[in-house]
């Protein structure tokens, strides 16, 4: 079957993207005016008061630059550290991993922008189809418009607004966090519930964000499908409305949805990223904004680095079901 | 109309960002970092329309020259942009083969990489510099996209016959780039600005919250930052940081406006005919 | 007016039964241009009628008109559609039918080909899912299972072999594709199949193919056509009777016979000038001069007079109607009503 050449060639650019991923991490500290090696080394021994052990010195200079080396033999040495998996220390919680970090804060990430982000394309393309199916219509003439408003608008200050009314003026919500730190973390009822009391915001300003992108897309790709010969043969052999609009318009107007997929993750991931920040829950994204302000650059790049693969994966992910949903890939690809 | 609409917005921000010091120092009188000792933190009143901050600043002074910093930014990191997605659309687009191979791959790849963490890390190293330094970054990776729609176009206008007819005939392609390729992309080029406009105001306001900015310069976003540093929330200051998201917002939708109108008048297929469907009536029939 | 007079044939025999009485239909957009004017014609089971006319006509119109397929801007401002069922009962007006009963009767009464099948079908479903979802929607007994075997059934009644049932629209070559179409329009048994130039994607061959395939079936199951075409040699082939178009009205309608060995109108008679004949010796071409008129602003008079080579006094001041002339009709001041020339 040559659906499975289009994805072996898809596999084929990932894999090339993944390379050039990890490149460019380790590019950018060693373009970076100054020395940021130099800088990381000496803010580790004033922050632990002591000489680092030469084990530490020698992967913080394969991370993050050794002016002495050549630039060949570094990359080959960076190569395989990370094949190690050994993202360095963090200069804070210095002598702490950042690999371990970053495992911490990943799960919830991935939850919250994970599963927002299936919430907010089901919405938005949901809606999309009903706006598009009626275009001018009553629904098309209301929502379509709010929608173009609500897409301009920051995620970080849906989620401030969000944060102010309902957690602050009404107190429904929580102020900050991820769960409740009175109680014990596990797989047990009341530490999850309360991981969805205190998601429950964050998600919900992430998908208010986020829907309205593929609403709109969605919207006008409907437009666009409903003057097709096949819906119009659709109603012609007397098939109810629901069905031409689901089984004829929606189904093809999504193709084209799902390869603006990846155009989209990239912009909703780093919103999400900073509505973490608003809510100080414990993802990456409240991770990341906290290197940056302490100027922690092992954590900063680790947290980039785990993020870029986790977006390449949800890309390959979505390029595989529009594989499944269009048979006439097989010809083009 | 709806491009109308959206120009007079953007156009309006744009005044106000050129314009805005100026009148608010001296019809106002008011300067934006001032600080008032006197109304900490105040709520909207005659005096401070927009009320004031928790340092005692005039909120609405600030927000007049947080546009300047946020359209400052906006305007030069679309331009370098749209001249980068141009450069590498166009030439893709046009000249094919091999050279399209490299740089068809490198925009790809920065359309599935997540640009605005990109951005952030990056911006992280060098961290207070200028707002010129920050339009330069959001640019330098933000131009992916519009390659993306430029490179199709190029190509089918450079297999139109006519252009082909000419390549034959020895006309130089930097002759036929400039005056018959690039002429035909005007309009979209025009609609990639604002996309990148907006892109661009929302990347600032991004890296701002996340405190890499110009501790001296004053843009929507560091006035939200400052806001949610402030734990304005918590202290309900909402006039604080609603009006500069708002901007951000009205600027976000005047772009998408402007766009909206482009895209019907290219693509009539989006054109939505208003008349209802007419139920003839059996009077009018017999 | 004109129609009324040939409206009272009730005690004929099955065959000579109508299928649809069109009257006086006229058909607008956004109430400036006028596509369809007062066109009335009667369809008897099994009878093909052809429908030809340049682009611009209000041929398209007609058909989308016929079917209720029409979208916003174009309205039916007048005239009735009156469709009569196999059970004898009392006819019922499409133009004005309610949603629910006009659902019902599409497929197993009325059916459409499109021009071209390629953009007809749906390119992500399989070919057996389109049968299937047309036929259990008006056979709610009907299995999955038997619906896809009855699929198979149909396209190899069209000489496609069954196995294609599980296959996508774009894995047909494009005269196969116009052949499942046309299986798929007769799916539900209906009496009355509108054809929309259903052969204008496919060359000579495949278009020779289908027609008799057309002829054969019908035969068969009995079952109406209007098909329209721009081509009308085409339609000397397979149509019955053939009705021309000008500018919106119908200009002439007459056997197929008839038309092409007597042709009435001056505009009837350059069309059949400007196309060569399938089977007869050639003869020499010549084309119409001038275009189509501007549907916004129609000629007033004759339509046709500012192109017409035997145009005289009053054309462009009298509108003829539609009259009978040597066994058909005419619509042309050459042949005055009641004068039987």
């Amino acid at each position: 079957m040559t659906g499975r050449r289009f994805l072996a060639r898809r596999l084929g650019f990932y894999a090339a993207a993944v390379w050039s991923a990890v490149t460019l991490n380790f590019l950018i500290p060693r373009l970076m005016p100054g020395d940021p090696s130099l800088a990381i080394i000496e803010e580790l021994e004033r922050v632990s008061g002591q000489s680092l052990p030469p084990r530490t010195l020698e992967s913080i200079q394969r991370l993050f630059g050794d002016p002495s080396a050549n630039l060949g033999a570094q990359y080959l040495d960076y190569l395989g550290q990370l094949a190690r998996l050994d993202l360095g220390v963090s200069i804070r919680n210095f002598p702490t991993p950042v690999s371990d970090l970053v495992w911490q804060g990943l799960p919830w990430t991935l939850l919250l922008v994970g599963s927002t982000t299936v919430v907010a394309f089901l919405v938005g393309t949901g809606l999309g189809v009903i706006a598009g199916w009626r275009a001018g219509g009553r629904f098309d003439s209301i929502v379509s418009p709010l929608t173009t408003f609500v897409s301009s608008v920051p995620y970080f200050w849906v989620a401030l607004l969000a944060l102010w009314a309902f957690g602050f003026l009404l107190g429904w919500f929580p102020l900050a966090g991820g769960y409740d730190p009175d109680l014990p973390v596990g797989l047990n009822a009341p530490f999850v519930l309360s991981v969805l009391h205190y998601g429950a915001l964050p998600a919900a300003t992430i998908v208010f964000s986020a829907f309205g992108g593929w609403l709109l897309g969605m919207r006008n790709m409907t437009v666009t499908t409903v003057r097709e010969d096949y819906v119009l043969l659709a109603l012609a052999k007397g098939l109810s409305p629901r069905r031409v609009m689901l089984r004829y318009a929606a189904r093809n107007a999504m193709l084209p949805n799902f390869t603006g997929f990846a155009l989209a993750l990239g912009g909703v991931v780093g919103g999400a990223l900073l509505t973490e920040i608003v809510f100080s829950y414990p993802g990456i994204g409240y991770l990341l904004f906290i290197s940056l302000q302490q100027r922690d650059y092992p954590v900063m790049q680790g947290v980039f680095f785990l993020l870029t693969l986790t977006v390449l994966l949800a890309n390959l992910a979505a390029d595989s079901v529009y594989a499944l949903l269009d048979p006439r890939i097989r010809e083009r690809a | 109309m709806k491009v109308r609409a959206g120009s007079a917005i953007i156009a309006f921000f744009a005044l106000v960002a050129i314009f805005g010091g100026w009148f608010s120092e001296t019809v106002l009188g008011l300067d934006p970092r001032a600080n008032d000792i006197q109304a900490i933190a105040q709520p909207p009143s005659g005096e401070h329309l927009l009320g004031t901050t928790q340092f005692g600043q005039d909120v609405l002074a600030q927000v007049i020259a947080g546009a300047s910093g946020s359209m400052f930014v906006g305007f030069l990191a679309a331009a370098i942009g749209t001249a980068l997605a141009v450069l590498v659309g166009v030439t893709a687009g046009y000249f094919g083969g091999g050279v399209d191979g490299v740089l068809n791959f490198l925009t790809n790849l920065f359309l599935v990489m997540p640009v605005l963490p990109l951005i952030f890390v990056v911006a992280g190293y060098l961290q207070g510099t200028g707002l010129w330094t920050i339009a330069l970054i959001i640019g330098l990776f933000g131009w992916a996209g519009g390659a993306r729609t430029l490179r199709a176009q190029a190509m089918s206008v450079a297999g139109r016959d006519f252009v082909r007819a000419m390549r034959l005939l020895g006309e130089s392609n930097r002759r036929l780039v400039f005056f018959e390729v690039l002429p035909h992309l005007t309009g979209l080029i025009a609609s990639m600005f604002l996309h990148a406009l907006i892109g661009a105001v929302l990347a600032e306001a991004g890296l701002a919250f996340l405190g890499i900015s110009d501790s001296a310069a004053i843009s929507w976003g560091t006035m939200i930052q400052a806001a949610q540093q402030q734990s304005a929330v918590l202290r309900g200051l909402w006039w604080w940081f609603v009006p500069p998201g708002l901007c951000i917002a009205l600027i976000g939708t005047a772009a998408a406006l402007v766009n909206f109108g482009v895209d019907e008048v290219a693509n009539p297929k989006l054109r939505v005919v208003r008349t209802r469907r007419r139920r003839i009536a059996r009077s009018e029939a017999a | 007016m004109t129609s009324q007079t040939q409206e009272h044939a009730p005690a004929t025999p099955a065959a000579h039964r109508a299928v649809l009485r069109v009257d006086g239909l006229s058909v607008e957009y956004a109430g400036e241009v006028r596509a369809c004017v007062d066109v009335s014609f009667t369809l008897r089971r099994g009878e093909i009628l052809g429908v030809a006319g340049e682009s611009g006509s209000g041929k398209s119109t007609l058909i989308t008109a016929l079917t209720r397929l029409q979208r916003p801007p174009a309205v039916t401002t007048a005239g009735r559609i009156l469709y009569h069922g196999r059970d004898g009962g009392p006819p019922v007006d499409l133009v004005t039918l309610d949603d629910k009963a006009l659902r019902d009767l599409r497929w197993t009464s009325l059916s459409i080909v499109l021009q071209s099948a390629m953009d007809a079908l749906n390119p992500v479903l399989r070919l057996g899912a389109q049968f299937a979802d047309a036929l259990r929607a008006h056979d709610r007994r009907m299995s999955k299972k038997e619906a896809w075997q009855r699929a198979a059934e149909l396209l190899a009644m069209v000489g496609i072999s069954a196995d294609r049932v599980r296959g996508y629209p774009h894995q047909l070559s494009g005269g196969m594709r116009q052949r499942a179409a046309i299986a798929l329009a007769l799916a539900c048994r209906p009496d009355l199949v509108v054809m929309d130039e259903p052969t204008t994607a496919v060359d000579v061959v495949m278009q020779r193919q289908i027609l008799s395939q057309v002829l054969r079936l019908r035969d068969e199951l009995g079952f109406a056509v209007v098909f329209v075409t721009h081509d009308l040699s085409l339609l000397l082939e397979v149509a019955d009777r053939i009705a021309i178009m000008y500018a919106g009205r119908i200009v002439e309608i007459g056997t197929a016979r008839a038309l092409y060995t007597g042709p009435k109108h001056p505009y009837t008679q350059g069309l059949r000038d400007s196309f060569p004949p399938l089977h007869a010796p050639l003869r020499p071409l010549s084309g119409i001069p001038g275009s189509p008129p501007d549907l916004r602003r129609p000629p007033p008079g004759c339509a046709f007079h500012p192109r017409c080579p035997e145009r005289f006094d009053g054309c462009d001041r009298i509108l003829p109607e539609l009259v009978p002339a040597a066994g058909h009709e005419v619509a042309c001041l050459l042949y005055p009503a009641g004068g039987d020339r």
